[in-house]
Formats: structure tokens, sequence, C-alpha cells
């Protein structure tokens, strides 16, 4: 008998949980952020996906039908051009605006804190987004540089402050917010209305909630590369306070996940990799902010899916110090068959297929691939399946193929 | 000697001290040039405890701030001196490939060059194929430098060596690879001599590359 949807539903969500939590499951799950990819199998270029919502959802039905993963990201990693157009997104560069058409969207670094400005991003976290990261990273709201303190609002502190929201610039970026929000919402409409459609067709929503962690927090979007790993020697005292800061952030930006079907919030991990700091810079800077966050957020309710996109093998005598089966690691790089024993009935692993490989090998390597990593990884429970990295460029026959692969063979018997 | 001394404070990262030291020699009205001497002397210390895993970029990141600052101290004083530049041990033209704009490790590995006395020519970001070639019978390097982050970097790394073949020159020059995705077998299928994993690696491939160790 053919299985209704819900139950097919059912079935995807405790088959994910089992797996994040460490049990066995039925089957291999297999899952995970793809980007481009998903829109070059409909025919549709990122550009078209980031304009036209329908089209993008459209582009993500055609890719769940056909490849039939247990739970799934749809549109939202294409993000919406119009608002970011309209907005004048000052660090970032997508398709149709300073990229060719089919070109992933990327991030431009730069110091959007300078050096100095540790004390104002510390004493008001908030004040300093309003004032000078929000101005620094949006033409049309560079009139929030006038945006009065709140934290001086009380008795009649009023009186003075609110005169700010008489000045046209002011008023001009409050104007444009509000014109952003409508058009954002209408992308948030179009999220939800997929994850509807989705729900019916008995597949959950592999995400409730995005994150970071603390050090990356300071790093991608304030301070920068160069600027972090300075401030690591230059300035470490205040970087510590702002990772305080920044820790109870990313506690704050992933707690949304707690209630969803599947609570899973994602912490993308770029600058702790091998290559970046030391060991004992690490463990200075890096790991005991992260694992707090993994902590709060483990405590709030959440499933914390660390997703590392480096070579993160020297990592994992850290990794192992977290809450037992609330927590999965995404591996990119990674010496497989030792995080699995290090890792093994405390924390799941996922991913790992060389993007390299789906794009330059055969059906037959990917295959080769998958088999060893289910035999070794998911050996017990345990393991997702899934791509070192979000998956842009790749041979249709590969990525079939290590659908196809997990299905049939990631079966526990 | 004061020379020692700011050579061990910047292969050291004590920023205060060094700055303060060059500060001081400058003052005292040492030559500008031993000043610069010992920035070049303590990156060559700075270099070997990268890629003996002592240093990571932290340390790279901020000896080059101490190294800018210090050059922008010595400039006012080196007018009107003759400086002779050491021949440079080779030339390097690197970029990131077209469509890929990420260019924190490129600039890493175009600073390890440089201290290592290499001329790099840096073509900076989203580099087509024929702005290499262009570059490349310009100033006729020995090694090339290519960067890519992105899956789509494969392709566009391919078809720049495509390119360089199809000008005649890539005989002429030996190709380097970089960036997060890729590694040994990235560098077979693009048609490149080598893969680097940091800066350190791209040092040392270009030194045995031009003839030293």
């Amino acid at each position: 008998m053919e299985k209704s949807p819900e139950e097919l539903y059912q079935e995807r969500v405790k088959r994910v949980l089992d797996a994040c939590t460490g049990k066995v499951p039925d089957r291999v799950p297999i899952m995970g952020p793809y980007e481009l990819f998903v829109y070059n199998y409909a025919g549709v270029t990122i550009k078209e996906a980031m304009n036209d919502y329908a089209l993008a959802r459209r582009a993500c039905h055609k890719f769940l039908d056909d490849f039939q993963p247990d739970a799934d990201f749809g549109p939202v990693l294409a993000y919406p051009a119009p608002p970011m157009e309209f907005l004048g997104v000052k660090w970032f560069k997508w398709a149709g605006h300073g990229l060719g058409d089919n070109i992933m969207y990327q991030f431009m670094e730069g110091e959007y804190m300078k050096a100095d400005e540790y004390d104002e991003f510390i004493y008001d976290p908030s004040h300093f987004m309003a004032t000078k990261w929000l101005p620094r990273s949006f033409k049309a709201l560079e009139g929030f540089a006038g945006f009065p303190p709140m934290r001086l609002m009380m008795w009649f502190g009023w009186t003075g402050l609110l005169t700010a929201f008489a000045n046209p610039e002011v008023q001009q970026a409050l104007q444009n917010a509000i014109e952003a929000g409508k058009q954002l919402s209408e992308w948030f409409a179009s999220l939800g209305q997929y994850t509807q459609e989705i729900k019916q067709k008995g597949f959950p929503l592999a995400y409730g909630a995005f994150s970071w962690p603390p050090f990356d927090l300071i790093g991608d979007t304030l301070r920068g590369t160069r600027g972090i790993m300075s401030d690591m020697i230059r300035r470490p005292d205040k970087l510590l306070k702002a990772l305080e800061i920044a820790t109870q952030l990313c506690i704050e930006y992933g707690s949304a996940a707690a209630g969803a079907d599947l609570p899973l919030t994602w912490i993308w991990m770029h600058k702790g990799s091998e290559g970046f700091m030391s060991d004992e810079q690490y463990k200075t800077f890096y790991w005991p902010f992260l694992k707090r966050a993994i902590e709060g957020l483990v405590e709030r309710g959440c499933i914390v899916v660390i997703y590392c996109e480096g070579n993160d093998t020297p990592r994992l005598k850290y990794f192992v110090d977290v809450p037992k089966g609330k927590v999965v690691y995404h591996f990119a790089t990674m010496d497989m068959a030792k995080a699995k024993e290090m890792l093994h009935g405390i924390a799941a692993i996922s991913g790992n297929v060389p993007n390299r490989l789906l794009l330059t090998g055969s059906p037959d390597d990917v295959k080769a691939y998958c088999k060893w990593l289910i035999d070794t990884v998911g050996k017990d429970g345990g393991y997702i399946m899934d791509t070192s990295a979000l998956l842009d460029e790749a041979k249709l026959e590969n990525v079939k193929a290590m659908f196809e692969f997990t299905h049939e063979y990631g079966v526990y018997r | 000697m004061t020379k020692e001394k700011l050579v061990d404070a910047i292969a050291n990262i004590r920023d205060q001290e060094a700055l303060q030291l060059a500060r001081q020699m400058l003052d005292a009205g040492v030559d500008p040039r031993i000043v610069l001497e010992a920035g070049r002397e303590a990156m060559a210390i700075v270099g070997e405890r990268h890629e003996r895993k002592e240093y990571y970029l932290p340390e790279l990141v901020v000896a080059g701030e101490i190294l800018k600052e210090i050059a922008e101290m010595v400039k006012p004083k080196l007018r009107g001196k003759a400086t002779v530049q050491a021949k440079p041990r080779g030339k390097v033209v690197i970029g990131t490939v077209e469509g890929d704009i990420h260019d924190i490790g490129k600039d890493i590995v175009a600073f390890m060059l440089e201290v290592n006395n290499y001329q790099v020519f840096n073509l900076g970001v989203d580099v087509p194929p024929s702005k290499f070639v262009e570059k490349i019978r310009e100033v006729n390097p020995e090694i090339v430098g290519m960067s890519g982050f992105l899956t789509l970097a494969f392709d566009q790394m391919r078809l720049t060596v495509e390119a360089i073949k199809e000008a005649g020159l890539r005989n002429k020059v030996k190709i380097m690879i970089g960036g997060a995705p890729m590694d040994n077998d990235a560098a077979k299928y693009i048609g490149a001599d080598a893969y680097g994993e940091d800066a350190a690696a791209a040092v040392k491939l270009a030194n045995q590359w031009t003839g030293g160790n």
C-alpha cells in the first residue's frame, strides 16, 4: 500500500531526528543545503530565482519531486534580489548586481566595524548596529546614522532625542525601511507558502533557524578576516568582551528553531578551521564561546547543526565536549573514520561527499565514496549523507547516483 | 644591536615594541635601509614559523601590519637615498579566477611571496583567462597562481590553463592553484602543476620552481 503524505512526513521527520540524536534510523537520511544546483537542474538561472519567487518555488519543487531528500531547504538560500536591490546592499554581489546571471552571490568582506569601535559595540550593540552598521551596509539606510540612542529616552530624555525624527535624512531612511519591510514580507510569504506545500507532499523543512559562531559573527560581518585576526593579537581583551555579547546573539539568532518539527539550528562555521589559527588561539577565542552558544541553544530545545566549511580534523578533540545527542557536525574536509570513532555516542555527523567529485568524478566514483561513508560513518546510525559544501555546479548523473545509492544501500537491515 | 632587537620584536609579533624601536632607530639617525632590512629578516623568520605551523593567520596579518607601518615611517627618510632592491627571485602573476571574488587567501599568498622576494603581479579577483594571458605575455613570469573558492573555479581554472596553452605560454610558466575546495586531484583536473594548501606551501613551491629549496 502506498504511504500517505502524512505518513511519509512523519517517517522522514523520524528518520532525520533519529540520525541527529544518535539513534539508528530506518535508513541513512540524505539532505543538505543546496544552492545553484537546484536551479540549474530546473533550468532556471540564479538571477531568475532571486527575482521571481514563484519560479524559485517551482524549481525547488522539481528538485524535491525528482530527488526525494529527507528534508528540504527550499528557496531560502536564493535570497531575494528586489529588496536587496532597493536597499543597496554594499557588502554583497549577486547575479545581475556585479556578477553574471548564473553565478552564486558572494560576500565582500570589509571593516564594517572599525578597530576603535569595539567599546561602542560592547556598550550598546543595538545602537551601534543601527547607527554604524546599517548605514555602512545599505545605501538606502544611510540616514540611520542620525538615529537617536533609545537608551536615553527615559524621563524627559525623549524631548531632545525625538527631534532626530524631524531630520529629513532619518525620515527618508525610515521610509525606505518601511518599503523594504513590505518587499521582504513578500519573500517571507513565499517561503511560508513553500513550507506548507512541501509538508502536504510529505517533506519536512530542514531548518528551523540559522546562526553563526560567536567568533564569525564578529569576524564575518563586522571586522572582516584581517580585522579579527589582527584583533586577536592587538586588542584581545576587547575582542573577548565582544565575543561574550556575540555568544548571546548567536543563541538569540538560533533559538527560533525550538518547537519546529525538525528543530535544527544551522550554525555556519567559517573561521575556526585548520589554517586560520593555532590550537591555543582556538581554545581562547573560538571554542569556549561556540560551546556556550551550543549549550544555550540545546537548553532552549534546539538541535544544533555545526556546518564546518574547512578542515576541522584538529578541532575534533574540542567537538566531543557538547551535550549528548543534540549536536550534528557537518564536515567538509575531515578524517571521517577518526571523527566517527571520537564522536559516536556523543554527536551525529553529516556531509563529506566532495563537491569536486560530484563535478569531475563519475557516478561509480560517487557511489564508492558514499558506500565508504555509509559503511564507516553510518555504522550504528548517527550519519546524514550530504555534500561537503553547499552544492553549486555538479554533474547531474553524479548527484543522482548519490541520492539513489543512499536510498538503496543506506537502509539499515 | 638595535637592529637585532627590531628583528626579534617583529618576528615575535610584539607590535608596540617593534614600532617603538623602529621609531627610535630612525630618530637616532640610523640608516632607514637598515630598518627595512630588519623587516625583511623578520619576515623570513615569520614565514618559517608559519611553515612549521607555529604561526597562523593572526601572526601573518599583524606582521604585515607592522611592516606596513614601519614602511610608512621610513618613507620620508628614504628620500634622496639610493635604495638597492635585491634582484627578485622570480615573478609571479596571481589572481582569483573569473566569476569568483574571494580575495583573502589569495592576498595572503601574494604577500608571503612578496616578502620572500618575489615580484608579484596581483590581478585581483574575477580575472578572466584573457587577462591572465595578457599579463603573462607582458611580464614573462616563471609562476602563475590561480585562486578560487567556489565550485565554478574548477572549470574556470581549467579554461584559464587552456587559454595559457593556446597562447603558447604553457611551457613557459609553472602553475599553482589554491583555495578551500582545491586539492591535488583538482590540480590534475585543471591541468595545473601543483596545489598548495596555504601561503607557506605556495612559497615552498615557488622556491622549488625557481631552483632553490
